[in-house]
């Protein structure tokens, strides 16, 4: 049983309800992108509160290291030159624009209904996504259930790794490392509701200052996240390829959803017909065996 | 043709050999891969030793199926190829299941629903093996897109379900068509069994055995 602040909600490969009759807030990270300078305080945060380890790397021409997230680096800063339009005019200007990359916490999350092992993923009541890895058995299917891409298999141990929002420290009510460490508070933990209203207010501000596009992205195609960005040019794919409208693949609904019980039920019925075929129709035997032959033989 | 004791030789040792590699292979990939595919079958992760032993054991054991598989297949295609009789049988199925088998058209080695069985064991194999390595995060599965891993994850599931659909009703007729599991276990078949359930076999061995 979780820490009383950390009722499970969800629980993967669990077909009955885990229990779930105490309701704690849902809480929330908002990453204000048009506040972040790049600084990478978060992401040394994030390993040094976890005691991760990311191996030197290489220059892959920008400030981006590592190049992607791996089974160390839960989060990561993806920087990228982009043009945007101008406002008003529609000249393109370069926009410098820097996503910090990590688990969304989905209110829907496809790693957990792929899941296969029991309690390998658990949603806590407050909407925090975490993984288990002593209940992981490494199939990866949690990668082909995320819509964001953000599990990484460790060659070392075979296991899933990405971002707690650090349940550890929200659990005895603490803000995630990242969020301590940001200096220009583009990083803010609270509440998911507080958390929309300054979205909101922070859009409208940028509104106001000339970012006539800028919006809230909290998609609904996963049910809202627990991690929410400010984009102040409010089209998501700008963003290093955030998804417009990230879902669930239909592939791994169909999988996951219908077919899965369906077939299971088929194969039990299958079982069952034939048992009926037997003891109702019988026995299909050899009808003449001739005198001085062995006998018909027996199963 | 060749007898033993005036029982008729169905099944040489290396066909029965492979088959039963095949079979036992098959049962452990299944039972693996239940406990991979739904909660209520997760149990039979114990019998590997656990959950990341299922994981890590799956891909190997079905890679022994697949092969063992093929060996078969090319021993047994020559003899499954479909023909106009088999329309007509299959066309008759429910002669079949009410065991009426005088009224079907006459049955070579193998009766329509062997050969149908043989081809949907030897499609649905070779999907779950494609489809297996897609999804093989040991080794392959970071060199395909995450939407072939998508669709592999599908295509996975449809063959196998398909495939122990097959194999349920390819157990249950050797258990229903009495002596049929004789002829997979010590090779050999009575002539009298020949002659009822696969006629035009009979006729032919008889032919090339009188000699």
């Amino acid at each position: 049983m979780a820490l009383q602040s950390l009722d499970i909600k969800r629980r993967s490969a669990t077909t009955m309800p885990p229990p779930s009759i105490r309701k704690t807030a849902d809480v929330a990270k908002l990453i204000d992108i048009s506040k972040c300078i790049g600084c990478k305080a978060c992401q040394a945060a994030c390993l040094e509160w976890n005691d991760l380890h990311e191996a030197v790397g290489i220059n892959v021409g920008s400030y981006q290291n590592p190049p992607d997230l791996t089974p160390e680096s839960w989060t990561l800063m993806r920087f990228s030159e982009v043009e945007v339009p101008r406002d008003g005019t529609g000249e393109p200007e370069l926009a410098w624009l820097i996503r910090k990359d990590g688990c969304m916490h989905c209110a829907e999350p496809g790693c957990l209904e792929a899941c296969p092992a029991p309690g390998a993923i658990v949603q806590y009541s407050n909407g925090i996504v975490d993984f288990q890895e002593e209940n992981c058995i490494g199939c990866g299917y949690c990668i082909t259930g995320c819509p964001f891409n953000i599990p990484r298999i460790s060659k070392r141990d075979r296991k899933a790794y990405k971002c707690t929002l650090c349940s550890d420290r929200v659990a005895v009510g603490l803000e995630p490392a990242c969020i301590k460490a940001c200096p220009t508070q583009a990083l803010v933990f609270g509440t998911k509701d507080d958390m929309k209203r300054h979205a909101e207010d922070r859009v409208a501000e940028l509104k106001e200052r000339g970012f006539a596009t800028a919006a809230v992205y909290d998609p609904s195609g996963v049910g809202g996240t627990h991690v929410m960005y400010v984009l102040q040019y409010g089209d998501a794919e700008l963003y290093q390829g955030l998804p417009r409208n990230p879902r669930v693949s239909p592939m791994v609904k169909l999988w996951k959803g219908i077919f899965k019980p369906v077939s299971v039920a088929l194969m039990g019925l299958a079982v069952v017909v034939g048992f009926l075929h037997y003891v109702t129709v019988g026995p299909n035997e050899v009808k003449e065996e001739k005198a001085g032959q062995p006998g018909a033989p027996r199963n | 043709m060749e007898r033993q004791n005036n029982l008729i030789v169905r099944y040489r040792p290396g066909d029965r050999f492979i088959h039963w590699v095949v079979a036992v292979s098959f049962i452990l990939a299944g039972l693996g891969g239940l406990a991979m595919y739904h909660p209520m079958f997760v149990p039979l992760s114990a019998l590997f030793g656990g959950g990341p032993w299922t994981r890590a054991s799956h891909p190997w054991i079905g890679l022994v199926v697949f092969v063992f598989f093929a060996a078969l297949a090319i021993r047994f295609c020559r003899d499954n190829k479909l023909t106009a009789g088999d329309r007509k049988w299959l066309s008759q199925i429910g002669d079949v299941v009410a065991n009426h088998e005088e009224r079907l058209p006459e049955v070579g080695r193998y009766n329509a629903g062997q050969k149908v069985l043989f081809w949907v064991m030897l499609i649905t194999l070779v999907l779950l093996l494609l489809s297996g390595l897609v999804m093989w995060y040991g080794y392959f599965a970071l060199d395909f897109s995450l939407g072939m891993r998508r669709l592999a994850a599908d295509v996975h599931a449809i063959s196998a379900f398909v495939l122990i659909i097959g194999i349920i009703v390819h157990i249950y007729a050797s258990f229903w068509v009495k002596g049929s599991v004789r002829s997979m276990t010590r090779g050999t078949v009575t002539p009298a069994w020949a002659k009822q359930h696969h006629a035009a076999w009979y006729r032919e061995i008889s032919k090339g055995g009188a000699a």
